[in-house]
């Protein structure tokens, strides 16, 4: 039995202030059917794992474009393997050099996402992939 | 170790009653989720509620609502108390998803233990509230949080379910929404035992005030011992922290109402509606899906919407009919 509804955080973190991709995706998800909870801009990892685990998402979405992503991934992923959320999805978006998307990968990201990517790939992605009810 | 680990309905409960956030979190899922053992989830979780004091917040989109809740969970945190947020906004009448934006407003308190928040999407239900909204405000309860606050989506004039849910419920409007006429309409001005003007430093402001002030001396007081709404001025949102007006005399006043509620027993009152409104609703998904149970693989189902659409009978007179021979068997 598949989840009722599948919820996604959808966050920035740290002080990158351009949030128009983050809100983009979120509208975006929430026209494809999921729960989105936005918590927006200047987020800390410690502050994303507390709402992603209150509000049992299956999906945690990080947004960057400021160049942060390498500083700010591992401490998410280490705070989530903390918490052991493990299950959980995590999903990067923004704008990054290329080289990037596979470090980001063997840090524990689960998919990466740049500019110019496609709803529907971002969604499909989404469905193939997050947890399922046992 | 994951959170996802099945534990058995009872080792949930007894987590959720040790306060474990995470027990809680999964819980709320089953029951939004209507999942199979949610009934049997309730029946554990339900001795375990029924003391914490019940806020509600209520009013239109944009009116502040969230942002008050987040000042209200400071004071009551400086209190002492353990408090439980659950925030409802709008799913899309058309895809089912939803965008839950209250939560960002009370962030700064996420990493605080002695604060639960949660977000619901209102999943097609009306009345300002979701399904599980009430079964939500148990599960906090029974986590031990001393204070929940329920937030209803951005409602307007008739969306009063929340009366049944909580026992204070607070309405917050601004200046500039509409002349005296407007707070005469019947609805969500009479469900409100206290009236927030928010975003009190706007033009009008005093007007404002006076006229709703005035509409609320027109109706008198309520219940026994007559209770009169009182209209707060605040300020909610400010560039600098003493912007901030009106929290203390809130907080005052939502005191003033609980103790007006145990001094006149309007308390034991409001705990019977809130039971009510529980049974109905119960009763009502129950004998659904007893019905629908009964008639599935029979075709029977499918007969009756064809006969409703072809004109030989109507949702009332099969309903009757077949409820009918449910009471006798």
């Amino acid at each position: 039995m598949s989840k009722e509804k599948i919820k996604v955080i959808v966050s920035k973190v740290g002080l990158d202030g351009h949030d128009r991709g983050a809100k983009v995706v979120a509208s975006l998800l929430r026209e494809a059917g999921l729960e989105v909870v936005y918590l927006g801009l200047y987020q800390t990892p410690e502050g994303i794992i507390q709402a992603a685990i209150d509000e049992d998402a299956d999906v945690i979405g990080l947004s960057y474009l400021s160049g942060e992503h390498l500083v700010y991934t591992p401490k998410i992923v280490e705070e989530m393997r903390r918490n052991g959320l493990e299950d959980v999805l995590l999903l990067v978006g923004g704008s990054f050099p290329p080289e990037d998307i596979p470090l980001m990968k063997r840090m524990g990201v689960d998919e990466v996402f740049r500019g110019g990517s496609l709803t529907d790939d971002i969604v499909g992605f989404i469905r193939q992939n997050a947890r399922q009810e046992a | 170790m994951s959170g996802r680990t099945l534990a058995s309905p009872r080792e949930m409960v007894e987590r959720l009653v040790a306060g474990d956030r995470r027990a809680a979190a999964r819980l709320i899922t089953l029951i939004e989720d209507q999942s199979e053992q949610s009934g049997e989830l309730m029946k554990l979780i339900y001795p375990h509620s029924g003391r914490a004091v019940i806020l509600g917040l209520t009013g239109s989109g944009g009116s502040g609502k969230s942002t008050l809740i987040n000042h209200l969970i400071a004071r009551f945190r400086q209190q002492g108390k353990r408090v439980g947020v659950v925030a409802v906004d709008p799913s899309s009448p058309f895809s089912g998803g939803a965008l839950l934006g209250d939560r960002l407003r009370f962030q700064s308190h996420s990493l605080d233990p002695g604060v639960y928040i949660r977000s619901m999407g209102s999943r097609g239900y009306l009345g300002g509230l979701a399904r599980a909204t009430g079964d939500v405000v148990r599960i906090m309860e029974a986590m031990g949080n001393d204070l929940v606050m329920v937030e209803t989506l951005g409602a307007g004039q008739d969306e009063i379910d929340i009366i049944d849910v909580v026992q204070t419920c607070l309405l917050i409007l601004t200046p500039g929404m509409g002349d005296d006429i407007q707070a005469m309409k019947a609805g969500i001005m009479e469900v409100a035992d206290l009236i927030v003007l928010n975003k009190a430093d706007l033009d009008g402001a005093t007007s404002c005030q006076k006229a709703l002030e005035a509409t609320i001396g027109l109706a008198g007081g309520r219940g026994e011992g007559g209770w009169t709404p009182p209209v707060i001025p605040t300020v909610a949102t400010g560039s600098r922290p003493e912007d901030v007006r009106g929290v203390d005399e809130l907080v005052e006043a939502i005191e003033a109402h609980q103790a007006y509620l145990s001094r006149s027993r309007t308390l034991e009152a409001v705990r019977a509606r809130r039971v009510e409104r529980e049974l109905g609703l119960v009763f009502k998904d129950e004998v659904e899906k007893l019905v629908f149970k009964a008639l599935k693989g029979t075709g029977k189902k499918r007969d009756y919407i064809e006969a409703i659409l072809a004109g030989r009978g109507d949702p009332y007179s099969i309903v009757e009919e077949v409820l009918g021979a449910f009471v006798k068997a």
